[in-house]
């Protein structure tokens, strides 16, 4: 199993060499084999006998990661349709993509997406599964971005980056609480501790970062602006990952950990309410729409919807319905997708406003699409799978399970409506599509290419998918029991059998699916007259406007904070610097009682000290006012030798050499940079600048006598001094003990010294000279 | 004898800390020329002086304390303030402290 899921990801890195010859044969030829193999691979798993298959590799045992899989009904259902949509799409592409095209990458990118899919429906450790749905992500951020030299394309890469990738952390979020609550990483074995994770504190929690992750991915509402962006994408990718897979991906996990989750009132809340909303909003603004893909993408995002939403509802029934519909729908929009390309490709244009009466032109693709539409509409024929997936998703709406809480007694009433209003503007959307397309009046001069059938290759794919439509249609029972009675069995916990039948007497889904057709009939034949009613409900306002400003504002504002404190004024960074040294000292100092003051441990002190002290005082503030600079730089010295004299005072000949040598060096550079150096301005600052450097320098030397102070009247610990009297002679041979500290006891940090001389040293060199070669130049 | 020795060094000790305070004194008042001083080399005659004081100073430290230690400053001390100086006034002459070579 672990090489069915790395087979595409190992194939992929040929790839390249292949397409090296895609002039004599187009690379997907050789691409075509994998989901093929793949596809064959995992085949003869259906059947009623299934049973789960569980496999684990090493990868990271310490972290308790490890590649474990694990194919159970839900997962087969899965790696079928990516396997085999995956094998269609390929071939589909191979016709649909010039050779002039980068093939390479895209092929590429192909696989990458194959091979993450594979891993997240087969993965049981959940970081294992998070790592394949950012992989989903990555390779879906650069397929839709495969154009990139549109700025849709662009755009839209970027927006479903964003939005995926910010529901794929919080899901991070989610499993690692999941983890951390559970002690496993395996999801089956969360499963079975379900009643931990309900009674956890974080079980909220847990399940809003879950949710939040499969919402985005499955574009469910207010996250659904990211997919009708991602239609830029190539078709083949449209068909496959947005239609077909990646956008389940959320469906699978909400369905993956249902068995933890259903037990919870919210879970129907949430999950059904948020599904609910998504299937009528979805197909409201599906109508709306003039892009053929548009259309498809707003009516994924509704069928999307309908599923979480029978899923939420949690009754085997619903259940079952759910994991029907997602097969049933990958099906048809796959089909449909791939026809949409189709007349994209043999037209020119997806604008619906432009096409119509292509039905005698491109009559097998028209066939096609009738079929698939109808079936996405829930037309009752008897050879749609379509109607079967839409009838029991009225029959369970109508038969929940009367919940506890006020609200969601209030969503189970009001479920049924709100899923008749929604599949009726499907109905109306999906006849839309397919008369607006092929019947009616040609205007075969607005169109850019002069329409024709497409080649029979390109054909195949969504024959094939139609083909599974009416198989299904016909005999529904065909994949019931060997197949979706394992899926819905893996979702729910339970085992789950359902006999799908065509007829199932007057009775209410009857009722409601007659209900869809005339409204939605009704309502495609008069749509001109009420289709204004957009300009009300949205009107102007939509998700998108709000993501774009959303992403805008954050740009501004971010800008403007950053611009706040970033003014380039050197001045306000220090203030920064200081004032919060001040700030978080005191605040240290005063939580901590660090504040102490004692009188035992001073020294007498002499006149002479006091003068000097009193001395250096009236220098370095005369330093500050005065407005001559080399006035300024002789009082300054004066500090300087004062502070060497009070060296000399307690008796420290080394350090009073030193300074004096170093005062009056630094009095010397002060003068030879003196001729660059700008003469001191009276400062015209404004009284509150003036104010705030006063408050910070005040309060900076406050603080610091404040600490000197208190670090002296606190001794915790002997000093060590006394070990270097005793031992300067004896280990360190030399009665000068600072000199032996220097260079004996603490040698390391003389020898660092040293070299920050000798870097200053050259880089003082290095900035003179090198000014001067480029003056030379 | 002792007492005569006794007494001549409380009497030692006695004349360095008033001659210590004197010149302390004067320090402050040199200290006046450096900040008031009303021209530039007012300043640096003054932070000369300063540093003779200076040297003074630390000789009455070194007997106050019995060292020899400190001779090393004061001779440092001297020849600081010797460079100081005129590579104060070749400033304040010429504006610059080392000539360029102009050949």
């Amino acid at each position: 199993m672990i090489f069915a899921i790395f087979i595409p990801l190992l194939f992929a890195c040929f790839v390249p060499i292949l397409s090296k010859y895609k002039d004599k044969i187009h690379t997907g030829i050789f691409v075509l084999l994998i989901p093929f193999i793949i596809f064959l691979f995992f085949i003869p798993f259906i059947g009623s006998e299934f049973k789960p298959v569980y496999t684990s590799f090493n990868w990271i045992p310490s972290l308790d990661i490890s590649l474990d899989f694990y194919l159970d009904g839900l997962s087969l259902l899965f790696v079928l349709l990516i396997s085999g949509i995956g094998a269609l799409v390929t071939l589909y592409s191979i016709f649909y993509l010039h050779k002039s095209e980068r093939l390479g990458a895209f092929y590429v990118y192909l696989l990458m997406f194959m091979s993450a899919m594979l891993g997240v429906v087969l993965s049981d450790n959940v970081f294992v599964l998070y790592g394949f749905w950012e992989l989903t992500s990555i390779s879906s951020f650069l397929l839709i971005g495969y154009w990139h030299h549109r700025e849709g394309s662009r755009y839209g890469a970027l927006k479903s980056m964003l939005i995926t990738v910010f529901g794929g952390l919080s899901l991070l979020g989610g499993l690692i609480l999941l983890t951390v609550i559970t002690g496993t990483t395996s999801i089956q074995e969360m499963i079975a501790q379900t009643d931990v994770i309900l009674n956890s504190p974080y079980f909220s929690l847990i399940m809003a970062f879950i949710f939040l992750g499969a919402f985005t991915k499955s574009a469910q509402f207010p996250f659904h602006i990211w997919l009708p962006d991602a239609m830029e994408a190539p078709t083949p990718v449209s068909a496959y990952l947005h239609s077909a897979t990646m956008v389940k991906a959320g469906i699978f996990l909400i369905a993956r950990f249902s068995p933890i989750f259903n037990t919870s009132e919210w879970f129907f809340l949430i999950v059904s309410g948020i599904g609910i909303l998504t299937l009528c909003w979805g197909s409201y603004m599906a109508v709306r729409q003039t892009d053929l893909k548009g259309i498809l993408a707003f009516s994924t995002i509704s069928q999307l919807g309908m599923i979480m939403a029978m899923l939420g509802f949690g009754t085997k029934a619903a259940i079952f319905a759910a994991a029907f519909h997602i097969l049933n729908h990958a099906t048809f929009k796959g089909s449909l997708f791939m026809i949409a390309g189709i007349v994209d490709h043999e037209t020119g244009t997806r604008d619906i406003r432009k096409l119509g009466g292509l039905m005698t032109l491109m009559p097998i693709s028209a066939t096609l699409a009738f079929f698939g539409a109808f079936s996405m509409a829930g037309v009752p024929l008897p050879f749609l799978n379509g109607f079967y997936s839409k009838e029991m998703f009225f029959d369970v709406s109508l038969g929940l399970n009367e919940p506890t809480l006020l609200a969601a007694d209030l969503l189970r009433q009001a479920i049924p409506y709100l899923a008749v209003l929604g599949s009726i503007f499907t109905f109306v959307y999906s006849m839309y599509l397919v008369f607006g397309t092929f019947t009616g009046e040609k205007h075969l001069d607005q169109l850019p290419v002069k329409p024709h059938e497409a080649p029979i290759g390109m054909l195949i794919s969504p024959a094939i998918l139609i083909l599974g439509v009416i198989v299904i249609g016909l005999f529904p029972n065909l994949v019931n029991e060997s197949f979706i009675a394992h899926t819905a069995e893996a979702i729910s916990g339970k085992e789950v059998h359902k006999h799908i039948v065509f007829w199932h007497g007057f009775i209410p889904p009857l009722y409601m699916s007659l209900i869809v057709v005339i409204f939605g009939a009704g309502l495609y034949i008069y749509r001109k007259k009420w289709t204004d009613i957009y300009l009300f409900i949205p009107g102007q306002l939509s998700f998108n406007k709000v993501y774009d400003r959303f992403v805008e504002g954050l740009e501004t504002y971010s800008a403007k904070i950053t611009n706040s404190y970033m003014n380039d004024s050197l001045r306000r960074y220090v203030i920064l610097i200081i004032g919060s040294i001040i700030l978080f000292t005191f605040i240290t100092m005063i939580s901590t009682n660090g504040f102490a003051f004692h009188t035992n441990d001073l020294a007498d002190f002499s006149i002479t000290e006091v003068i000097v002290a009193l001395v250096m005082a009236i220098a370095a503030v005369f330093t500050i006012f005065t407005r001559n600079k080399v006035a300024a730089i002789l009082i300054l010295g004066v500090v300087g030798y004062g502070l060497s004299l009070l060296f000399i005072l307690y008796r420290a000949p080394d350090l009073a050499l030193t300074q004096l040598v170093v005062e009056t060096i630094t009095l010397a550079l002060f003068l030879l940079c003196f001729y660059h150096l700008p003469e001191l301005q009276p400062r015209d600052e404004s009284i509150g600048f003036k104010t705030t450097n006063g408050i910070i320098s005040i309060g900076f030397g406050l603080l610091m006598t404040l600490v000197a102070v208190s670090s002296h009247s606190s001794k915790w610990f002997q000093p060590i001094s006394n070990y270097f009297v005793e031992n300067s002679k004896e280990l360190g041979g030399g009665y000068n003990i600072v000199n032996v500290i220097l260079v004996d006891f603490r040698g390391i940090d003389t020898l660092f010294e040293i070299v920050v001389l000798g870097i200053a040293a050259l880089a003082i060199y290095g900035l003179v000279k090198l000014r001067y070669n480029k003056e030379a130049e | 004898m002792n007492s005569f020795v006794n007494t001549s060094e409380q009497i030692v000790q006695v004349v360095t800390i008033i001659c210590m305070v004197v010149i302390s004194i004067s320090i402050i008042l040199l200290m006046y020329r450096v900040i008031v001083g009303p021209t530039n080399p007012d300043r640096a005659v003054a932070l000369d002086a300063i540093g003779i004081n200076l040297m003074a100073l630390a000789g009455l430290v070194a007997i106050l304390l019995l060292t020899t230690r400190l001779n090393d400053v004061i001779l440092l001390i001297g020849i600081l303030l010797f460079i100081g100086t005129v590579a104060f006034s070749k400033y304040l002459e010429m504006g610059v402290v080392i000539d360029r070579d102009l050949d």
